[in-house]
């Protein structure tokens, strides 16, 4: 007798939650099949040259979303990051071929490392101005960043007059030689950019898991008030992560400067876009409290390998845009799905057992 | 039970759940034809979910619903007014800018062949109905304009115009007048001729036992009675609601209370609106005291607390911990000085819903499980095993999303958070709010044991017999200010309630809105 309705029950129960697993994993599954997909259908797609090149474009994606992963789980969003990169690109231009002029006669001219230091201070600094407008006066985040995005395009565009910063190889008598380390130096055989990115990446997914500033960021996201109330310093919280995606930021405007060897003013725009689908396809969500920079980092991937998949297969790149934008809805609708099916599950649960 | 009566609507094994808490339990209803089928049952009994329901507003989470012996599944409230189910809402669903007629036909407007409005067929429809309830109501009156009485017969003129074979009515009678009831009454005894089944909710049970033929009463979600109404009378029916499991506050075990833990002085906090929400407030606790604090809503219960965990930047007055002055002006590092909040909602302010029960009961003292920046996953896990095991919050794991339990034992996970900062001095604000008569019980003995601990613990609530029952002293707010302050010994009901209502208008009137709080 008893045993009928337990047989009964189980098939659905555990259908429901393989179900779920397999919506978990999704953007892994994503990922495989684009790998998949075009190790079939792009010839030298696998190759060991192609692959670096790829995860080198894949890099610079993967920052930002990561910078903005942990802005999207408080529930705000950085859209300046894109003219982050333009102006921090630009600051680093103008250091290796100006120097900083003192008024009295004298020029200051930098080492590579301090020109380096002085850009991240850059963009950790317009996200501290980010951070500022919107927990002390108060401005939404969309509209705060907005703003920034236009002001720091703005400076980028007068730093140069509109110019680019060509040839960026500095002299020797400066001390300004070896900024192209960044952006074309190797390791044990990959690009500085990877491990770049490994390291951040890995310290960006501890501070998340491991510490107390992480689980305040998540907090702040899923229950402002309640965070407040149990002592967590919210404005804080949400100065670090607009400070941290700025940081995130200068570091892509240094890497492309260093891997053109010139600075443009314009590099950078749209960048944000592509980085909020990242962290969406990775699973943040944008009403907050939720998100992992592993996902983001397999988000970045999957947008990053379709583009240039598509590209060696020679899609016209108004088709692009056109897959882009369906694989990010896909992922959104699949998302609100599981969410849907997890609390069904829950509730039944529940349900049964009260 | 036999009657003459058939069943038109039965609900079987209806349960309805919400994140958080089950609303409805198994419930099996029948609904007859031609008759009144009344529900009572207290406030969060389940009346008007299980209503909701039958109306198709909200969709069971279990069970099955049979309309004439066929089972059914509403999506919406128009699938259930298709069927000839109408309901009269408690709170109206009245479109003030619109008027009256075109209310009563709202989503079913009268409309000639080329779709125009047909406003004067509508208003001389609207006018029939509207005579029959004798309320001197024009079809082409604005809603905004009508009182709220008014406002409330033309809800229910909107549900006849329906010709529903099923009526709802969720407390019809709350803003009506005695002579407006009467005429409700007679609208009732017309429909009922007509073989309208009427379902009928309210608080007041002579009317109940007036107008009734069935009843049916719900306590905590479960249906505890069905009857004929000629076979009740009051007793049976307070009983089935109330239950024989009277509220169990925990004993006090007569320890002493120690010396001075905390002192609050002139706590001022100026409204927006002007005036004072907290005004020139001083009081003291000492350790291992429970000092419960009653007042009325609005009286500032809150806002108080609010102030002392400085969450007013705006706030004066000065409060002391075990003699010494607290200067930091933060909730943060107020909660390092001892103290610690349990605020009134439990959603909103005491839980992050989306993380799970142990990064919640650890929110507010990660700084205890760190070394240098890193959390010590084992202590904190540690931590987190012992709290749930002291308070007995029942979690299959601590892992799991803090949504899914049920409200007492979020409200336990929210005294858990607050007792892992190790505080000296506990401010609860209605902290049996919302939950099972199980969980009070367990929330009323973690007070005791954590007052025996030498903790000096604060409570507010609106809920006399919780004040009386639990408190070593009461003090008592109103209109922002401290009315009374009485030693449990010398206190009474009546000092309290009188004390209550001081600077506010009549207590006469004041007394009904106390009790709808709950």
């Amino acid at each position: 007798m008893t045993d009928i309705p337990a047989k009964a029950a189980a098939p659905s129960a555990s259908s429901g939650s393989a179900l779920l697993t397999l919506m978990k994993l999704r953007t892994f599954i994503a990922l495989i099949a684009v790998l998949v997909f075009f190790s079939i259908a792009a010839p030298n797609f696998l190759s060991a040259a192609n692959l670096i090149l790829m995860a080198k474009h894949v890099a610079l994606n993967a920052f930002l979303a990561m910078g903005m992963t942990f802005v999207i789980i408080t529930g705000g969003i950085d859209l300046s990051v894109g003219s982050i990169v333009g102006l921090c690109g630009m600051v680093a231009g103008y250091l290796v071929l100006n120097g900083i002029d003192l008024q009295i006669g004298y020029t200051v001219y930098f080492n590579v490392v301090e020109i380096i230091l002085i850009t991240l201070a850059v963009g950790i600094l317009i996200g501290a101005v980010n951070g500022l407008l919107i927990t002390r006066l108060n401005v939404a985040p969309f509209i705060a960043t907005l703003g920034v995005l236009y002001v720091a395009r703005g400076m980028a565009l007068l730093s140069s007059d509109g110019r680019t910063f060509p040839n960026l190889v500095g002299k020797p008598e400066l001390g300004t030689t070896g900024f192209g380390f960044l952006g074309a130096g190797r390791l044990l055989g990959l690009p500085v950019s990877i491990w770049i990115l490994i390291v951040v990446a890995l310290g960006a997914a501890y501070l998340a898991r491991y510490t107390p500033l992480g689980r305040h960021i998540f907090a702040v996201g899923g229950n402002e008030r309640a965070a407040r109330i149990s002592g967590v310093r919210v404005n804080m919280v949400k100065m670090f992560v607009y400070m941290f995606s700025g940081f995130c930021a200068a570091i892509v405007g240094l890497i492309i400067s260093s891997e053109l060897m010139a600075s443009h003013p314009a590099t950078g725009e749209s960048f944000e876009l592509n980085a909020i689908a990242a962290a969406v396809l990775g699973g943040t969500s944008m009403s907050g409290g939720r998100g992992t920079i592993g996902g983001t980092i397999v988000g970045a991937f999957v947008i990053g390998i379709l583009s240039d998949g598509l590209v060696m297969m020679g899609v016209s790149s108004f088709w692009q845009m056109v897959i882009k934008g369906l694989v990010i809805i896909v992922a959104v609708v699949v998302d609100q799905a599981q969410r849907r099916l997890q609390q069904r599950v829950t509730l039944m649960q529940m349900a049964k057992a009260g | 039970m036999s009657s003459g009566h058939d069943v038109i609507l039965k609900l079987e094994d209806v349960s309805k759940v919400y994140a958080g808490t089950v609303a409805v339990k198994q419930a099996n209803f029948e609904v007859r034809k031609g008759a009144v089928n009344v529900l009572v049952g207290e406030n969060g009994a389940g009346k008007s979910t299980l209503m909701k329901i039958i109306a198709g507003v909200e969709q069971p989470t279990a069970g099955r619903i049979l309309l004439e012996g066929e089972a059914v599944s509403f999506s919406s409230s128009g699938d259930a007014v298709n069927r000839g189910i109408g309901m009269v809402f408690q709170e109206l669903n009245l479109f003030g800018n619109m008027t009256v007629a075109e209310n009563i036909f709202a989503t079913r407007e009268i409309t000639n062949r080329l779709g125009k409005i047909d406003r004067k067929a509508q208003e001389r429809r609207a006018g029939e109905f509207l005579d029959r309830l004798e309320a001197g109501i024009r079809p082409d009156m604005l809603v905004e304009d009508l009182r709220i009485g008014q406002q409330q017969l033309v809800e229910i003129a909107k549900a006849v115009s329906l010709d529903a074979k099923i009526l709802i009515m969720d407390e019809p009678t709350s803003a009506l007048s005695a002579a407006e009831v009467e005429i409700l009454f007679k609208v009732i005894a017309d429909l009922k001729a007509r073989g309208v089944a009427i379902v009928y909710i309210s608080h007041r049970l002579e009317e109940l036992i007036r107008i009734g033929d069935y009843i049916t009463v719900l306590r905590d979600g479960r249906i505890t009675g069905q009857e004929e109404m000629r076979n009740v009378d009051t007793q049976w029916i307070v009983r089935q609601m109330i239950g024989s499991d009277a509220k169990d506050f925990a004993k006090a075990d007569g320890h002493q209370p120690g010396d001075e833990i905390f002192r609050a002085e002139e706590i001022c906090l100026p409204r927006v609106t002007g005036g004072l929400a907290v005004d020139h407030l001083s009081l003291s606790l000492r350790a291992g005291e429970i000092l419960g604090i009653y007042g009325l809503m609005g009286a500032g219960r809150s806002e108080l607390f609010d102030c002392i965990m400085g969450r007013h930047g705006h706030a004066s007055g000065r409060i002391f911990i075990a003699g010494r002055q607290v200067k930091e002006r933060d909730t943060t590092r107020r909660i390092q000085r001892g103290l610690a909040l349990i605020p009134e909602d439990r959603q909103r302010e005491g839980l992050v819903s989306i993380l799970s029960v142990a990064s919640n009961l650890t929110l507010a003292s990660l700084s205890r499980f760190v070394s240098l920046f890193h959390i010590r996953g084992a202590a904190e896990r540690q931590a987190v095993t012992q709290m749930v095991r002291e308070l007995a919050i029942k979690v299959a794991d601590p892992a799991q999303e803090v949504s899914s339990l049920s409200g007492g034992n979020q409200q336990k996970v929210v005294i858990g958070k607050a007792l892992l900062t190790e505080p000296k001095v506990l401010l609860m604000d209605e902290p049996s709010r919302g939950i099972d008569v199980g969980a009070k019980a367990d929330v009323f003995r973690t007070m005791r044991k954590l007052s025996r601990d030498g903790l000096g613990i604060l409570f507010a609530t609106s809920d006399l017999d919780e004040v009386m029952a639990l408190s070593d002293r009461i003090a008592v707010m109103s209109n922002g200010r401290l009315t009374g302050m009485f030693d449990r010994a010398e206190a009474t009901e009546a000092a309290i309630v009188a004390a209550s209502a001081l600077g506010h208008g009549p207590a006469a009137h004041l007394a009904p809105s106390d009790g709808e709080q709950r």
